[in-house]
């Protein structure tokens, strides 16, 4: 009984189904060679790296006895007088979590405004100087790519202990950072409020301040407090280093073994980021609505 | 308004934080003088070590990049609105990857230095633990930005739930994906540089011995060496992005 459905000759469907498996298979072997690579790297990375899966296990049940012994122990009946003893140093915590908060505040304040000045020497399109412009370009490279961490580290050593180290790390590696996205934005403005400054013969500080500036703020804006939590998250860790803000004390608690204090410190310091990336989130959407993730 | 408000509390900060100008200017005059030390860079005569610290940590870039990137997948899966099971399980799994996220790379390498000791291994897992974190948020978001269509044909034609994520919702987020991997891989070879301040392996440790003994003009090299695996990583991910994506997008 033939189907109503119709068909095609056996030959034209011998072509098509072998078509079809080239290109299936043309992709497979694509797909096989990059795994290959991928595993191959892997391997080599292995060796350089002294991955040692025997011992991760062995000490498996090191990592999660870890995790029990930084829990507070709270018993039900003695609820607020455990939470209490936990959390023995709220308030001189509380204060190095504010001191951080300012930390990234000056940082990322310092940052924005020097980065957004400067964008616009380094944007194609209203850049006076090509000279300037890869000095600007190759500046902000410069302090993007040095870590932060490593900027912290030659800072404690020149001003010494204390936030001035940290906020000037995390200000200059957040100038780099910015530098690049605001530069991106510099260049994807209209050109027409530019033209008209031109026409009228506004020099270079005119036509950044009427043509470009008005269009930009709000991404400038948005960056810049994208920027700014991700800075409270960096200045909780040069601490570490001397460079004021929690980092120090949470340390300290991990070096010494204070186990409580490490969950203590690390669920503040939790809290404090996700309140200030809730915080942000809301004003930025209210800024721009759209944008890469950087 | 808001000008007013943001400057206040910039000055405000200062004042909180008890920055003074003489602090500044005598650390800036220092700075000047490490400026001096650092050229010309030089490598101390230990340019093997140096060389051999950098391959260590691009070593554990690579692996903890790949590792966070094989275990975020099934987690990002579970956090995605349109193929999670269930809003419970989402929920927590979302909560699990900020807890990963938010804590940040270089205490999860004192961890695992408190846990399996020193060395690059630490590294390599305080930055595939972050990281996993990270990669679970983005690869979820890129799943729920698909649209639902691709996986309905499949499924009209017979095809499973799994064979439906393997055709219809692979091939749309796989470009997006990749290219966040890359951006990470990047990112987190800056990231391995320093966990070796830790003891988690790297040229941290040597970086930032070289700073204590105030040896600044190793402290240059090492600093022009990292940059220039930096670049040369951006140099080949932008070229892979470009393979996989295309011009138009790769350049986004």
């Amino acid at each position: 009984m033939s189907s109503g459905l119709p068909t095609l000759p056996a030959r034209q469907i011998e072509n098509l189904l072998a078509s079809y498996g080239n290109a299936v298979a043309r992709r497979r072997r694509q797909s096989i060679l990059v795994l290959g690579t991928l595993a191959v790297l892997a391997v080599a990375a292995s060796r350089f790296a002294e991955v040692d899966i025997a011992h991760l296990l062995h000490h498996l049940s090191g990592l999660t006895s870890y995790f029990g012994r930084i829990l507070p122990k709270l018993r039900s009946d003695h609820l607020t007088g455990d939470i209490a003893d936990w959390y023995w140093n709220a308030l001189g915590w509380l204060k190095l979590l504010f001191d951080t908060v300012l930390i990234a505040y000056l940082a990322t304040f310092t940052a924005a405004t020097a980065a957004g000045a400067m964008a616009f020497l380094a944007a194609a399109n209203v850049a006076p100087s090509g000279i300037l412009r890869w000095c600007v370009k190759r500046l902000f490279e410069f302090c993007r790519t040095v870590p932060d961490l490593v900027f912290a580290l030659i800072f404690v050593s020149a001003f010494g202990l204390g936030p001035l180290a940290g906020i000037l790390a995390i200000g200059i590696h957040s100038f780099g950072a910015l530098g690049k996205l605001f530069t991106e934005v510099a260049e994807n403005i209209e050109m027409n409020p530019v033209e008209a400054v031109r026409s009228t013969g506004g020099r270079f500080a005119d036509i950044v301040r009427f043509g470009a500036l008005p269009q930009v703020l709000p991404n400038f804006a948005s960056y810049a407090l994208l920027r700014f939590e991700i800075n409270v998250r960096a200045s909780s860790i040069v601490g570490f280093v001397g460079a004021g803000g929690i980092g120090q004390d949470l340390f300290v608690a991990i070096r010494k073994f204070y186990y409580t204090d490490v969950s203590a410190i690390l669920l503040m310091i939790i809290v404090t980021v996700s309140l200030i990336d809730l915080i942000t989130e809301r004003i930025r959407h209210r800024l721009a609505p759209v944008e890469h993730v950087p | 308004m808001v000008s007013i408000g943001v400057l206040g509390l910039a000055l405000f900060s200062l004042w909180w934080l008890g920055i003074s100008f003489r602090q500044l200017g005598s650390g800036l005059a220092e700075l000047g003088k490490f400026l001096g030390l650092m050229l010309p860079p030089s490598t101390g005569g230990h340019l093997w070590l140096f060389v051999k610290a950098m391959s260590e940590t691009l070593a554990i870039a690579f692996l903890g990049t790949l590792i966070a990137a094989i275990l975020a997948a099934p987690l990002a899966l579970l956090a995605a609105k349109n193929t999670t099971p269930s809003p419970v399980l989402r929920f927590l799994i979302r909560r699990f990857l900020d807890c990963l996220r938010g804590i940040d790379t270089l205490i999860w390498a004192l961890v695992f230095v408190g846990t399996v000791g020193l060395g690059p291994f630490a590294g390599v897992l305080a930055i595939a633990v972050s990281d996993t974190g990270s990669f679970g948020k983005l690869f979820s978001e890129a799943i729920e930005a698909t649209q639902k269509r691709e996986r309905e044909t499949v499924i009209a034609c017979g095809g499973g739930p799994w064979i439906s994520i393997r055709f219809g919702l692979l091939p749309q987020v796989l470009p997006i994906i990749a290219g966040q991997i890359l951006y990470f891989f990047e990112s987190n070879t800056r990231s391995a540089t320093i966990i070796g301040i830790v003891g988690a392996g790297g040229i941290g440790l040597q970086l930032s011995e070289q700073i204590r003994t105030y040896d600044f003009d190793r402290v240059a090299f090492i600093v022009l060496m990292i940059l220039a695996v930096v670049a040369v990583i951006d140099w080949i991910s932008g070229k892979l992005r470009f393979a996989i994506i295309g011009r138009r997008q790769a350049l986004a």
